[in-house]
């Protein structure tokens, strides 16, 4: 039920926008999210976004999990 | 980026899983509130991935098994009223009430539609201006914002035949209510990533002051909870609980600040019933005044039998964390997805359902 997919946006009209993701579109409502922009990827939750992905985020995060990896890989 | 396949890397994992055995000394025991959760642990064999010291629990964190069966028994009354469509998300339908199931009334000649979506549901109402159409709500923090906005754009477009029966439940009054039953002992929480876009991290900073339980926000994908188990356990080893947030693309502190002004809006916060716990003050969310021309429960209320559990079912005990799906007598034997006795099996996101479909050699019953 809480299940939300990151899914991009393709074109925005108004408070609805077209997304992607593999290939399947769908419209959804950005009500909840503003800022969104094209090209953004928004988590989307029975059909809302609920927020906008973080990239920069993410990108620390798998930093940081490539460093755990390296460091717990020395004997 | 496509934020998916990258936090499902197997090399990272494994490093992931080296750090936690190597800083786990003592026996832990963290509950995955949520079902998406408990799904994602048991696919992907994160259960197998961490060390022996590391006993994951599955919570309440199921809004179609949270849901208690005098409300299912009210959405079947519902549906069995003249012109009604009742409008929910496709789990609720296999999941028996006391004396029925929607699926069972839908084969008997009721209206009862799946939708994806609120949305979708108010299309319904619009196409269908003679017939009463009713959402069944259920849901956490992460719905609820969407049940609002449905609510919201009835009232603008003046949909009169949508309604809501709202059954909508919250997180960390729940939490509370199981801390504060001692039933279940806890070192930590696996928080729920998507419950916690809405609300942000600050809502659970009772549970480790409080408590004394560490609290950490994860994500979905199988990098996400073994980072979140990392944390939680380096904060219970150091026994310096506190709420930190694991999954911070998704998550911010402060949460979705337009989302949680729409379901204040529309919402009040009262009581709830939940199957396995009971009627939890301050969990679930009321239609205001304001909007009662929405609310099924004012528009049509329905004579109900008393609610009966069915025999030997124990998704009370798991809900609650205080069983696995293993201890219940019933578990693949009476019941399995094809004939589901209770809701945790007939659910995507129900403890059951994932021990069936994911649940390791070791961790099933003999024949």
């Amino acid at each position: 039920m809480c299940l939300a997919v990151p899914v991009r946006i393709v074109s925005i009209d108004g408070d609805e926008a077209e997304t992607e993701i593999a290939g399947v579109r769908r419209r959804v409502s950005i009500a909840f999210t503003p800022e969104a922009k094209v090209g953004d990827y928004v988590l989307l939750h029975t059909g809302y976004a609920i927020t906008v992905v973080d990239e920069a985020e993410a990108r620390e995060t798998l930093k940081l999990l490539k460093e755990i990896a390296n460091l717990s890989e020395v004997p | 980026m496509k934020f998916l396949e990258e936090f499902q890397d197997a090399r990272l994992a494994r490093g992931l899983a080296r750090r936690i055995a190597q800083h786990s000394t003592k026996p832990v025991r963290l509950m995955e509130f949520c079902g998406g959760h408990t799904h994602a642990i048991l696919r992907y064999g994160i259960r197998q991935l961490v060390p022996k010291t590391v006993e994951m629990r599955s919570g309440p964190g199921c809004p179609v098994c949270v849901t208690a069966t005098a409300d299912l028994d009210k959405a079947i009354a519902l549906a069995q009223l003249p012109d009604m469509v009742i409008t929910t998300f496709g789990d609720m339908v296999r999941v028996p009430g006391s004396y029925s199931s929607l699926q069972r009334i839908k084969a008997d000649g009721a209206d009862v539609r799946i939708v994806y979506s609120t949305m979708d549901a108010l299309e319904i109402a619009k196409a269908n201006p003679t017939k009463k159409v009713v959402f069944i709500g259920i849901g956490f923090e992460t719905t609820a914002p969407t049940i609002a906005a449905s609510i919201l754009k009835a009232c603008l477009e003046k949909i009169e035949n949508f309604y809501v029966l709202s059954l909508n439940k919250l997180t960390p009054p729940v939490m509370k209510a199981l801390l504060d039953s001692g039933e279940v002992k806890l070192d930590g929480i696996v928080c729920p990533g998507h419950v916690s876009v809405i609300i942000g991290s600050h809502p659970y900073e009772f549970i480790p002051r409080d408590y004394g339980v560490a609290c950490v926000i994860s994500g979905f994908e199988p990098l996400d909870i073994l980072l979140c188990i990392d944390k939680l356990v380096e904060q219970i080893e150091k026994r310096e609980p506190r709420v930190e947030i694991a999954y911070p693309r998704g998550v911010k502190p402060e949460g979705n600040k337009r989302a949680k002004q729409l379901m204040e809006e529309v919402f009040e916060i009262g009581a709830a019933n939940w199957r396995g716990i009971g009627i939890v003050p301050g969990s679930g969310l009321i239609i205001r005044k304001q909007y009662e021309q929405f609310d099924a429960d004012k528009a049509f209320p329905v004579k109900l039998e008393p609610a009966k559990e069915p025999k030997g079912c124990r998704c009370g005990d798991i809900i609650r964390g205080a069983a696995t799906p293993l201890e219940c007598q019933l578990f693949r034997k009476v019941c399995t997805p094809d004939s589901p006795v209770g809701p945790c099996m007939v659910s995507s996101e129900g403890a059951c359902a994932a021990y069936y479909l994911y649940g390791a050699p070791e961790d099933l019953p003999g024949p």
